[in-house]
């Protein structure tokens, strides 16, 4: 009786999960790069490259899943009456957060999202880098329960929702009708993509879906641990699943630390890596993907976010924080150090007292 | 009462938890202002032995009255 009932409660959100991991196997056979499907660090990076905010050639590319992202979650949240635009909770910590996010996620490489999808695809350095990135999650829960907030939003008009989008929509439009704008890779990850309008189609649907079910990485973990609710977490697994069989079944499952594909094995900074990005999308109240989401359904904040990741992308390829195949970047390890403690420093100076 | 207007999950869920933690009440009134806290608040309290009523406000926001079953 309470197994169907779970089933019956959180069908939507695993059978996205599953649909996730499913895309991500489809988009990696269709041109994406390997155990990177569906990354949004990894595509948010390639936007800041496409839109030269970084040198680094291999990594520029307008990615239209994202766009799909945002405009299937702004679609879906328009239809479903969930559009409800909103900012003021602290929007440059959130900026800052955000980049902050972004840093850790490059010097593990990837984003929670690709972090499951490595798992599927045998890449056991992730298994390190989900230890980190549980470990985070529990202590930003730690600061949740001692009453941190980055304080409340408030109701904004029409335009402030839309825009976002609409940036997002029109620059990708720009990059089909005037292309010599943007930089795209010749070589490296930033060349591998799967046909636009796959990628731009499948987007649409996974933010739609994703708007629907309110899947998020970082809620499954949260839930879990602050109030016993295993919708999310069981979408999680099901991600790890649908990317495990479709690997299996087109003989790409490869187990093993070594040689495993845009990933590095350096353990102590793939896990704080993660550790970053659990604690900080904790505090955020939601992982990149969710942040997506948030934007597409009009939250300015959640937007602001999406922009502190891009220059977090910009900076760490600038700065050489980011990793590559070979080890973490010549400044990876302080970075992630000095991420770390901001986002401490975040914890500790917004606890608000009980009244 | 818990006021969580204005606050994104988990934050609303969060606040009513230590509230019933705190008093154990019979019946607790939140306000939240977006469908996504209406849906996880009421779960958590449904979990937690408590009926929910919830009354749209104006304006997009939400009262939540909980009862202890």
């Amino acid at each position: 009786m309470k197994k169907e009932n779970f089933f019956k409660k959180n069908w939507l959100v695993m059978l996205t999960g599953l649909l996730i991991g499913a895309a991500a196997v489809v988009l990696t056979a269709f041109g994406n790069p390997k155990n990177m499907g569906f990354c949004i660090a990894c595509f948010l990076r390639d936007i800041a490259g496409a839109l030269k905010l970084h040198g680094a050639a291999p990594v520029q590319y307008f990615r239209p899943e994202i766009v799909g992202i945002v405009a299937g979650a702004c679609i879906m949240a328009l239809i479903g009456k969930e559009f409800k635009p909103k900012a003021g909770s602290s929007p440059f910590i959130r900026f800052a957060l955000g980049a902050a996010v972004m840093i850790g996620a490059l010097v593990f490489l990837g984003c929670p999202l690709r972090m499951v999808i490595r798992i599927g695809g045998g890449d056991l350095n992730a298994i390190v880098g989900l230890v980190g990135f549980v470990l985070g999650i529990l202590i930003g829960v730690f600061f949740l329960k001692h009453n941190f907030s980055l304080g409340r939003a408030y109701k904004q008009g029409p335009v402030e929702g839309l825009l976002f989008p609409i940036l997002l929509i029109g620059g990708f439009v720009l990059t089909l009708i005037a292309g010599s704008l943007f930089a795209f890779s010749e070589e490296g990850p930033g060349s591998m993509h799967a046909p636009i309008l796959l990628a731009l189609g499948i987007g649409l649907v996974v933010g739609a879906l994703a708007q629907k079910s309110r899947l998020c990485m970082v809620g499954g973990v949260r839930d879990a641990v602050m109030f016993k609710e295993f919708g999310l977490l069981a979408a999680f697994g099901c991600i790890i699943v649908a990317v495990l069989v479709g690997n299996a079944i087109r003989g790409t499952l490869n187990w093993g630390f070594e040689g495993q594909p845009i990933a590095h094995t350096e353990w102590l900074w793939n896990l704080l890596g993660m550790t970053v990005v659990g604690w900080g999308c904790a505090l955020l109240g939601g992982c990149p993907l969710r942040q997506l989401v948030l934007a597409g359904e009009g939250n300015a904040d959640s937007a602001i976010t999406v922009l502190g990741m891009i220059a977090g992308a910009a900076a760490a390829h600038t700065l050489k924080t980011a990793s590559s195949a070979d080890g973490t970047g010549a400044n990876g390890p302080i970075a992630t150090i000095v991420c770390l403690l901001f986002i401490l420093v975040i914890s500790v100076t917004h606890l608000k007292k009980e009244q | 009462m818990v006021d969580a207007r204005g606050l994104s999950c988990p934050l609303p869920v969060i606040k009513t938890q230590n509230e019933i933690k705190k008093n154990n009440p019979d019946t607790l009134e939140v306000l939240v202002d977006n469908t996504t806290a209406v849906g996880n608040v009421t779960r958590f309290a449904n979990n937690n032995g408590y009926d929910v009523a919830v009354k749209e406000l104006e304006d997009d926001e939400y009262s939540l009255v909980l009862t202890k079953r």
